[in-house]
Formats: structure tokens, sequence, C-alpha cells
């Protein structure tokens, strides 16, 4: 009994795990450390096997994480006291002459540090014979380990961000769902807001010049306008009884339509560096901005669905809207929330969205209702109303997210990735029909 | 009976589900044109045995015979093979399809892969005509009666031509003249050698149709008579498997000042100027035939419809209902005809379903308060004497008696001044009805007001104080004293 429904509720946590693992043995491989980290192991390593005052040359290439190395590099070494004799950037000629300056005065070496790359470079190769006397020079490089690519904590990191977007636009459709109804708008509303936030941002709040109260309103702003359109949609379902698929479908081609118009067709892009905090910046514990609010919104979202009325509200009215408003469920209201709750979810994707890019255009958003769809789906929310949870659709996401990441790693063709994921769609809700039948 | 080769013979029918043994050993026999009552509470195993006959379920051991052969049931198929047809209470009719193209459904009469839909017509017309209805071959099942649907659901079976005919609960939906109807035909199919399976909870029909009763209690046969044989009090005794002494417990309340006054309610045809007025402490029965406009005049009261004209006062004070929640609000509460679409979330607990309308009290700050939720569902649990596995229990799962328990249990915690039952005991079995009686007078002893609509005589002779009967939307009479009424008078006037 407490197995079988700890399997109902979290039988797809169990496929994601699965698919983690999955991934994971597929693509262990050997790993070199980079940037700052791997200046720390290196230091340790000089300062074992070289004593108190090593002389050491740092030799990197100008790639960034090369030149976060040599910086790590710098500080560790003057912090054991060790005397850097000459740092070389570039290639392997920059750092042939930063060992003929040293030997030409007659200096002495007693260690190479360098990164993976730096550190197979020919000139590296036969230092006795080429510089006899510099002494004894070791090249000392990161150690390697194995370890998988998928399981490396900015691969994961860029899963959540990847998805967060659809993750967050997920919330309002699975409410949306719950109440027996669907929002085909959404991909449309975020190319909208994205085409509105950005364009708010150039044309009123100061373009490249924006202060962050500007860039804010203007987000804002094109939140709402998505939340009106999704307040219009719930009037027309709940005045009119159209169905919530003609009037989304409706809404999904004016909103598509509004955003080329608004935007003339091309992408907009005069905004400010710092906008970009939202969609690629990283505070709290280096975790992405976004994937922090997408977790924030989830729990808030778990609560309200789990603790509040208003929740018991938008499950009753999807298993049984007229014994719910024989109950007393105010039924329109219920519905209207929905669909405003999803139209400012998606607006707020299209901001993220356009954060992520740094720009705003028409064409985002393209496709996404399906993705979001389907991340519900693949959770465990039933399309017929009235069951689902947001923690399942929030593993529907990441399920759809790892499948996607695992096998860009894994080197599959796109086009096959698409076949792959819309039969592991169709496996998922299989699976829940099988639990559910036995 | 036994002179007669037995048409259709089943023997020690079991069928387990998990977690339960639904029939333990059924015997049941049925000759040529032959009528046999299946009685039993509900749990019995009636439903089963029946869905085991039609195919719908396999039974796990035992033996159908037809015509002395022993013959499988594996598919309703085999069923239908055999010549049984079983006519459910939820009808097996496509709402959009006209009559003859339910008929054909599935037997389609084709002319080089085309429907003939001439000779088809012909044929569904002919099996009418020997059932002896008119019924319009060309309307979309939809737009039929209920009873009309049930004979496109007869005339079904003949088309196949069924020799053994189910019927669970075939009256539940039609009015007494309907029923007589329904009765008509049954006797022209037994005079045709049609054996007939009728299941119902309406024991006065069993004395008017059938020739045999058979009672099943626990999934196991208690008892056998011919229907001439045995006396109403017998047979209930043999189902719930004690002493009954009364079908209508005694009440002793006093009748109040009024409570509910509903004046000059009209919506288009269906309830045209109704008035009337509850009492505190009273049962107001609203009777008359189904389309009468009872349920429909209810709808109108609790805001479920919009009345184009009408008022309604409690208490003196008039209300401005314009939906359930208004009606809600005021102090009503509806138990609607229908638990399944307008009573309960299926779907969803038992709790859950107890807490809807009462969310507003069980919550602070939009919050619900589970532990309160759970506390006060508990106690109207042992009160109503709910038998649920846990609350957590899907109500979809429940026994019709016990969905009705939690149905009432949501209007008890909200505390409902005025509470509406429509057909309160309707599919329940009679222990459960008994139950549900106790509760309604106890709720007028407390100073409760209550209108019940019900389409059984009897339960509105046994227990309303005082009787209003409808007609065509109209009130066509009304009988003070409930008490001293009977079921001539009442139905006079529902005919009126």
């Amino acid at each position: 009994m407490k197995i079988t429904r700890l399997l109902t509720d979290y039988g797809m946590l169990i496929v994601l795990g699965l698919l983690c693992a999955f991934f994971s043995v597929t693509t262990y491989s050997d790993q070199s450390p980079k940037g700052a980290a791997a200046a720390q192991e290196v230091a340790a390593t000089i300062g074992q096997q070289f004593g108190r005052t090593p002389r050491v040359l740092i030799a990197v290439s100008d790639q960034p994480d090369d030149t976060a190395f040599a910086a790590g590099m710098a500080s560790a070494l003057v912090a054991k006291g060790a005397h850097i004799v000459a740092t070389a950037k570039g290639g392997p000629k920059e750092a042939r002459d930063a060992l003929v300056k040293i030997a030409a005065t007659g200096g002495k070496i007693d260690a190479i540090a360098c990164t993976q790359v730096s550190g197979a470079w020919l000139v590296f190769a036969d230092l006795k014979a080429d510089f006899p006397s510099l002494g004894d020079p070791h090249v000392i490089t990161p150690p390697s380990y194995r370890w998988p690519n998928f399981l490396k904590s900015e691969n994961l990191m860029n899963i959540a961000n990847q998805i967060a977007v659809i993750a967050i636009v997920a919330i309002g459709m699975t409410m949306v769902i719950i109440t027996g109804g669907i929002d085909l708008s959404v991909g449309s509303l975020l190319a909208l807001s994205a085409v509105l936030a950005t364009r708010f941002i150039r044309d009123y709040a100061g373009g490249l010049e924006a202060s962050t109260g500007g860039m804010l309103l203007a987000c804002i702003a094109a939140i709402i306008a998505c939340g009106l359109v999704g307040a219009f949609s719930g009037s027309m379902i709940t005045r009119f009884t159209i169905p919530p698929f003609i009037v989304t479908l409706a809404m999904m081609l004016v909103g598509s339509g509004l955003a080329y118009t608004l935007a003339k067709g091309e992408a907009i892009y005069q905004i400010p560096d710092s906008f970009v905090w939202l969609g690629r910046g990283a505070d709290a514990l280096s975790l992405p901005n976004a994937v922090v609010l997408m977790l924030v919104l989830y729990a808030l979202a778990h609560v309200l669905m789990s603790r509040t009325k208003l929740g018991r509200y938008l499950y009753a009215v999807g298993g049984n809207s007229e014994s719910a408003r024989l109950s007393g469920v105010p039924v329109k209201r219920v519905l209207m929330f929905a669909y405003i709750a999803s139209g400012l979810l998606a607006g707020l994707g299209g901001v993220i969205m356009a954060s992520q890019l740094k720009s705003g255009s028409a064409t985002y958003g393209n496709m996404y209702e399906l993705f979001v769809i389907a991340a519900v789906v693949v959770g465990g929310t039933s399309l017929s109303g009235g069951e689902g949870k947001m923690i399942g659709t929030l593993t529907g996401a990441f399920t759809i997210a790892v499948i996607q990441n695992g096998m860009n790693l894994t080197n599959v063709e796109s086009y096959t990735q698409k076949v792959v994921l819309g039969l592991v769609i169709l496996g998922a809700v299989l699976l829940d029909k099988i639990r559910q039948t036995r | 009976m036994s002179e007669t080769v037995p048409l259709l013979t089943m023997r020690g029918i079991v069928k387990s589900f998990p977690g339960v043994k639904a029939l333990r050993g059924v015997d049941l026999a049925l000759g040529t044109g032959e009528v046999v009552a299946l009685l039993g509470e509900n749990g019995a195993g009636k439903s089963t045995l029946m869905k085991v006959l039609g195919g719908a379920h396999q039974a796990d051991e035992g033996t159908i015979t037809i015509d002395g052969q022993v013959t499988p049931f594996h598919s309703p198929q085999d069923s239908r093979r055999a010549g049984v047809a079983v006519i459910y209470q939820e009808f097996n009719l496509v709402p959009g399809l006209t009559a003859t193209e339910n008929i054909f459904l599935g037997q389609e009469v084709t002319r080089a892969g085309f429907v003939a839909q001439v000779p088809e017509r012909e044929r569904a017309a002919a099996l009418f005509q020997r059932l002896g209805v008119e019924i319009d071959l060309d309307l979309p099942c939809r737009r039929l009666t209920t009873a009309q649907q049930q004979l496109v659901e007869i005339a079904k079976a003949l088309a196949f031509d069924a020799r053994i005919i189910v019927m669970d609960e075939p009256s539940a939906a039609l009015t007494s003249h309907e029923v007589e109807r329904l009765f008509v035909i049954i006797r022209e199919l037994k005079r045709q050698g049609i054996g007939v399976i009728y299941v119902s909870h309406r024991l006065d029909e069993i004395f008017a149709i059938t020739d045999r009763v058979v009672v099943l209690r626990d999934g196991i046969n208690v008892g056998e008579r011919p229907t001439n044989q045995i006396t109403r009090n017998e047979m209930i005794e043999m189902m719930v498997g004690r002493e009954l002494k009364d079908e209508f417990p005694t009440r002793t309340s006093a009748v109040g000042p009024p409570r509910l006054e509903v004046s000059h309610l009209t919506r288009g045809r269906a309830v045209q100027d109704v008035s009337f007025t509850v009492h505190r402490g009273e049962i107001l029965a609203l009777t008359g035939l189904v389309g009468a406009g009872r349920t429909e005049t209810v709808r109108l009261i609790f805001g479920a419809d919009r009345r184009e004209s009408g008022e309604i006062r409690l208490d003196g004070k008039l209300l401005a209902i314009n939906s359930p929640r208004d009606a809600i609000q005021a102090g009503l509460g509806l138990l609607t005809e229908d638990r399944k679409l307008q009573g309960l979330v299926l779907g969803h607990s038992v709790r859950e379903n107890f807490g809807l309308p009462n969310l507003e009290r069980l919550s602070r700050r939009g919050f619900v308060q589970l532990t309160q939720e759970r506390e006060e569902f508990a106690g109207y649990i042992a009160q109503l004497k709910i038998k649920v596995s846990d609350q957590e229990q899907r109500a979809g799962n429940l026994s019709g008696g016990n969905q009705q328990k939690v149905v009432l249990a949501k209007w008890l915690a909200r505390n409902s001044e005025v509470l509406i039952f429509d057909e309160p005991t309707r599919g329940i079995d009679v222990g459960a009805k008994f139950e549900i009686y106790l509760l309604m007078n106890a709720l007028v002893a407390a100073g409760k007001s209550i209108v019940m609509i019900s389409s059984e005589l009897p339960e509105v002779l046994g227990m309303a104080d005082r009787i209003l009967v409808m007609h065509e939307g109209r009130v066509t009479g009304e009988i003070a004293d409930a008490r001293q009424a009977t079921q001539e008078q009442v139905m006079s006037l529902a005919h009126a």
C-alpha cells in the first residue's frame, strides 16, 4: 500500500533518476580541472614537491579558463611564499621566449605550472637538453580524473537554466490543465512578452543606458500585458463557454501576430548589458538566478495547490465543475485565475528568455506550448482535469531537459532527438496509464 | 417453472476482486417466458452477477448453461452470441445517433459496403411495432425521453434476437405511468418466450411483474420463492438479514413558523408561477411525474439555473440568489438527484468532497486547516456510519448509500437551515434508506426545514408532513396532512 502510493506519487522521479544514471554512465570520461580550481591543485602539488620557496614559471594559453588559472595560480603561489619567475601567456612561442629570457639571465626554475593544454606543448618536452642552465624544472599539470560529463556541475546548471523558462510556464499550464482546460497561447505570449519588454526598454526606458528601475518597469508591463491576454481568454471561456482549446488557439495566433508586428520582424537588442542578470547571472550559491526563481515559484505553487482553498477549488472545478458549482465554488472566478496565472507566467518566461538571449524577437517560444504541455503530461497530470501535482510537472520538465541534454552530450543527431523525445512523452503517459489500471 | 426446460442456468458462480469476494457461489435459473426478480441490498452482488452474465466480468468459477449447453462467457460478444442482452442503468446509447443507428450499431445492415438505411429503418420500425410503441426513428437519442431511450435499448436487444434480457433498475428514472407501460412491454416479451431478469429496489414492482424472487446477500443466495408466496416484509428481511419493523421511522416533531417562502417562481415552460412555503421543522414533499418541473423548481431556488421571475424569502428576508454560492451562503443546501454527476467529485477523496462547500469556514487566510477538516469529517463518519476505508478513499469507489451520506455530511457541516433532498434514496439499499430517513427526522427535530423531491409514493406518504404535487411546471395540488393521504389521491393530482 505504502510502496504503491510511493510509486504513484514519485514514479516519474524514479524514471528521471534512471535517466540521469544512464547518461552518467554513457558520458563517463577523462576530466581535467580548469580555471581557479585547477590552480589550487597545481599549487598544492608544487608546495609538496619543492618545499617552501620554489621558483615557478606559469605558462598558459590566452583562453578565459587559462587566464583564470594564471590569476588563481599567482595568488595561491604568493600566499605559499613561492617565487614566480615569470608568467607566459599566449602560446608555445611566448613560453619559449620566457624560457630563453630566464636562461639568458642565468635564472633557475623548479617548476612550470601548466594547464592540461599548455602542459602538452612541445617546448616543454625536453627541457634538460634545450635549456640545461635552468636546472631541473618539472612540468606540473592539474591531475586528470574520470567523471561523467553529464554530472559536471556546469552541465547540471546548464540543464536547469535551459529548462527554467519551460518549467516556469508549465506552472500556469498545470493549473489550467488541472481545471480541465488547456492554454495553447503560452508560446506566443512568451514571444510577445520578450518583444514588449525589450521594446519598452529600448523606446521608453533609455535603451542601452536604461536604469534598473526602468528595466524592471518594462518587464512588469510586459508580464501584465500577457496577464491581460490570459484574462481575455478566461473571460471568453467562462462567459461564452467557448472551449479553451479554441479560445487559446485563437490567442496563440493573435499573440504571435502582435509580437511580429511590434518587433517589425527584427530582433530588438538595444538593451543594457545588465539586463542579462535575470537570465545569466548567478548570485545565490552560484545557482543561476532563473533557476532560483523557478524553484521559488514551484515552492509557492506547490503550497497553493496543496494547502489553500483556491488550490482545492482548482482541483474541484477540473474534477467535476457542476458538482463544484453546486457546492458553492465560484467556478468562473477560479477559471479566470488559472488563465490569468498562465498568461502572467508565460509573460515572465518571455522576460527570462529575453534576458538569457539579451534580445527580444517574435520568433521566441515557437512550439513552446507543446513542450510545456509535454512537461505537464509527462509529470502525471491528467488532461481530463482534476488530477496532477506541481512536483510532477517539475519532474516532467527536467525529464525532457535531461533527455535533450544527454542526447547532445552523446552526439545524437537533432532530428533523431525529436523522435526520441516524442516516444518518451508517449512512454511516460503509457506508464502512467498502466500504473493507474493496476 | 420446474416443468419448463431452463433457458438459463448459472451455477456456482464465484467472482473475486482485489480485496473482495463479490460472488461466493451463486446459482440462478431462468425459464422461457419467465420474469425473475433479482433482489438484494447494494453490494449483495446483483450487479456483479449481471455483469458476469453480460460478459463484462469473467467468473472465476462456475458454469453458465443456455438451453442445457454449457456456454463460454468470456466477453460481451460471447454473451450477445448466446442471446443475452443486459440493459444497464446507464444506457449504452450514443447520444448523437438516432434510434435506428443505435439499434444497429455494430451490426449494420449493409449493401456493397454502404449502410442500407431504408431496410434498417424498416426493421427498426418493425421492432417497435412488436413492442407496441411508437418512437421517432430520426431523432438523435439525446432528444428522446429516458423512457424512450429504454425502449431503444429493448429494441436493440430484440434486434439481435436476445432471448434473455436483463434489466438493471429499469424503473429508476421512469414515472409511475411509464413504469406501467414498461410492464405492458415486459408482459409482451414474456408472451414471446423471452426470459427477463428484473433487478430493482422497488418492491411494489417486484410484486406487479415478476414470477419468482431470488434474493442475494453478501454474494450468496439467501432465498428463492414464487412471488405470490412471499410477503413484502419477508423479502426485506431476507435482503437485510434481520427483522424489519418499519420502513419509515416515526417522528414526533412540531412544525414551526414559516421558513422558506417561494413566490411566483418562473422559468420557461418547465416552471410556471410556483409558490410555496416550508416551515421550521417540516418535511415538505414535492412530488409528481418525472418532467413535472420539481427538480427544475429547486434548481431555481438554489440558483443553479437563472429564474425569469419570482422571489425567495428566508425567515421573511428577501434573498438575492443568483448562483448556488449565494444560496449556500444564505443557508440553503441541495442534495442533487444525480450524485455522480452533480453531487460529488468522484475522482477526489471523500474528505475533499466533504470540505468543498465548507472551505470558507475551514480555512484561515486562504489556507485550508487540514487537521480541523479531518477531525470534523471523522465526527460525521462516526455519526452517519459512513463506510469508508479511510478519509482519502475516492468518492467514486463508495456504494450509493455511502455516497449519499458523504453528500449529506457536506451539508450538515455547512449547517444549512433549509435542505433540499432531490430523490434522496434513489439507488440506495433498504438498510441505508432507513438510516437516511432517521437523519432527516433528526434534522427537522433540530429545527431545520426539508424539501424532499421523491417519485416513490410510499416514501412521500411515509416521510412528509405536507405534500405538494406538480404537473407540467405548475403546482396542481397540496395535501396538508400527508399522514392521511393515499397513493391514489396523489396520483390523481399528478395526472391533473
